[in-house]
């Protein structure tokens, strides 16, 4: 399972290079020891190669947000356990010393929050914002640092970039505040990019800038990404693997072509058919899927989307389900009972190549 | 939904219902959506009227502290020779001297223009002694947490629990009288309020978005917590140092009044003066209302000002 290969294709994925990031079995739990814990992220294992996007999707309260905060060690220390391993180019993250971590932060992995707004410093310049890191993981001095800033923000799209530099983040729309995050976490070239959800707070006009944005420094750079998102456009525009979460585990594996052409999971597929079509009959309701994601019964005595789905039967009582291989595709898991079938018309296109 | 803007962190859980009053105040917050923080207070201060009657009253005592020599017209402490003062009365106005004289037979208009510079030069030294004092303590416990932060943090409740003009008056009698003491033992009263408060301010922007980013970034604690959450924290205790001016000035003139002050008798102080009028209240109550009105207004100036820009800076309370 972590050493995986993508049918699809990415970038490098022509290359067989070992996983830059290992995660396997990752646990995060939340409570004190005395109560009932939370299992926020139940046994997640998936791999990254250099210059890989992997997906992690699923519904606000999955996991994804937890699992990429456990992978960058930034959890609070008190009432939380992580438990499992996450290795990046071999060396083990869980239990790695704050010092350490510290160390890799910002340098090897570096993140990309959610909401531009309140994830920059409201009261100090961009350009002092971006410096910084440089100044705190190369050995640039002031004039280096200021320059090289300059640069970044050039790239990441900002117009005028001396001047910007002396900008204070209201002084930015939106989506530039999101270009200017990404030329932080970038500033050090990190191998390992983590988004979480960085187009949520963005129109749909800017999304789109800042995902070519991102596709293109990953293509040139050959940094892997983590891709937190919701939105299953953003993984078809960008994933070479997607893994779809649930209630803390990942219910569905695979390339980003297979997942959409055939979707095993029946929350995948209804996560597919929710989403409104361009070519659907006007006036056609969407389907969503019923329920919300607090529906949901424990891993350990069933299926935990058996409550929303729509095929559910007593078969799906089976506590701990497996991730399993589909019968004819090797690297498409999914974790069901009934999966969703594959149409006879995909069926044949997907195999001969 | 778009229209209005994501609630304050924190807030989430509870939605209550809307009202027409939060819609109007959601326009206007929007309105400043891209104004700075200290831009916006200020814009918001300009409008209040209450900040510019405080700032003014300020401004009139700063500017009499400062300019004291050329209002005054006499030396302050020297009390004139065959001054007629006698037990039942004092001078009244004269062309020499305006406001009379005082018991000690010294120019009360004097007296009270250099009683201005005391209570400034007081009420700042004492309050930089407690902002000082306090906010590193606050920033100990606040910004770096765990152990530090639960011993501090004890003791500081221990001294809040403790009214802060019986522990000014107790610091002030155990070192004696002299003015050093009197600023020493205000400043001292202070240095809890800011270090809780600095603290408090503190711990809630630990849980800001900025925060967690910083430390994604790799960033050394000391340049989170200095570079990013101080700046951050620093307005609520901007304001309390404002308030507190009010407080101090007040303070200077309790512990004068209650004689742990400067002991020179005639020296220029507010309080004192109170104290030297109390045996003069019947025959001559304006040696006792005027530095007592001179009191009330100083203070009430810092105050109306402090909490003006409370409100400014703080967007719960933005009407």
């Amino acid at each position: 399972m972590s050493t995986r290969t993508s049918q699809d294709p990415g970038p490098s994925g022509a290359d067989s290079t070992s996983a830059l990031l290992e995660v396997d079995e990752l646990t995060v739990t939340f409570g004190p020891k005395s109560k009932r814990p939370v299992h926020a992220v139940d046994g997640v294992s998936f791999s990254v190669r250099p210059g890989e996007v992997v997906g992690l999707v699923g519904e606000s309260g999955s996991g994804k947000s937890v699992t990429s905060l456990a992978i960058m060690g930034l959890l609070p220390q008190r009432g939380v356990r992580v438990g499992g391993s996450v290795r990046f180019e071999g060396r083990e993250l869980v239990g790695a010393s704050q010092q350490t971590l510290t160390d890799m932060r910002g340098r090897d992995m570096a993140m990309v929050f959610q909401d531009p707004m309140s994830s920059l410093n409201p009261v100090l310049p961009i350009g002092l914002q971006v410096t910084e890191v440089l100044r705190r993981h190369t050995d640039l001095d002031r004039e280096g640092a200021r320059a090289e800033a300059e640069d970044l923000l050039r790239r990441v799209g900002i117009p005028d970039p001396r001047r910007r530099l002396k900008d204070y983040p209201h002084q930015l729309s939106g989506g530039m505040r999101q270009r200017a995050l990404i030329a932080i976490a970038l500033a050090c070239k990190p191998r390992l990019l983590i988004a979480d959800e960085p187009t949520t707070a963005l129109d749909v006009t800017i999304q789109a800038q800042v995902l070519e944005l991102l596709r293109k420094l990953v293509t040139d750079t050959g940094t892997a990404m983590i891709m937190i998102t919701h939105d299953l456009g953003v993984v078809a525009g960008l994933c070479d693997d997607v893994n779809v979460m649930y209630s803390g585990r990942v219910v569905e594996t695979a390339g980003r072509q297979e997942l959409f052409g055939v979707p095993r999971h029946r929350y995948t597929e209804g996560l597919l058919a929710s989403i409104p079509r361009m070519d659907a009959p006007r006036g056609q309701p969407l389907r969503p899927i019923p329920g919300t994601p607090r529906d949901t019964i424990s891993w350990s005595r069933a299926c935990a989307f058996a409550p929303r789905c729509p095929v559910v039967d007593d078969d799906c009582l089976v506590p701990d389900l497996e991730l399993t291989p589909d019968r004819e595709r090797r690297f498409h898991l999914h974790r069901c009972v009934h999966p969703a079938d594959v149409p006879a018309a995909v069926r044949t296109t997907q195999e001969t190549p | 939904m778009s229209v209005l803007p994501p609630p304050p962190s924190g807030s989430a859980e509870s939605v209550e219902p809307m009202t027409i009053d939060d819609l109007v105040g959601h326009v206007g917050h929007d309105d400043e959506r891209g104004v700075s923080l200290w831009r916006g207070a200020w814009r918001r201060l300009r409008r209040n009227p209450s900040a510019i009657i405080g700032a003014a009253l300020m401004g009139l005592f700063i500017l009499v502290a400062l300019f004291a020599p050329l209002i005054a017209g006499h030396e302050p402490g020297q009390p004139i020779a065959n001054s007629g003062v006698t037990p039942s009365s004092v001078p009244g106005p004269s062309e020499e001297y305006p406001w009379g004289l005082d018991s000690t037979g010294v120019d009360l208009q004097t007296q009270i223009v250099f009683g201005a510079r005391q209570s400034l030069l007081i009420g700042v030294v004492s309050t930089s002694l407690g902002l000082s004092v306090g906010a590193t303590i606050g920033l100990l416990a606040g910004g770096f947490g765990g152990k530090v932060d639960l011993i501090v943090m004890r003791f500081v409740d221990i001294l809040l629990s403790i009214p802060s003009l019986l522990l000014a008056v107790s610091i002030a009698a155990i070192l004696g009288q002299s003015q050093t003491s009197v600023m020493i033992a205000i400043g001292a009263a202070q240095v809890p309020i800011f270090a809780r408060l600095l603290r408090g301010s503190l711990l809630q922007q630990r849980a800001s978005d900025y925060v967690l980013a910083s430390w994604s970034l790799g960033l050394r604690r000391r340049t989170v917590v200095m570079n990013h959450m101080l700046p951050n924290s620093l307005g609520p205790v901007i304001v309390q140092a404002t308030l507190t001016l009010a407080t101090a000035i007040i303070e200077v003139a309790a512990l004068s009044f209650l004689g742990l002050g400067d002991p020179n008798p005639s020296a220029a102080e507010w309080g004192r003066m109170l104290v030297q009028a109390q045996n003069r209240l019947q025959s001559d109550p304006h040696l006792a209302l005027l530095p007592g009105i001179c009191i009330a207004v100083t203070a009430l100036g810092f105050t109306l000002f402090g909490e003006a820009l409370r409100e400014a800076l703080d967007p719960k309370s933005r009407r």
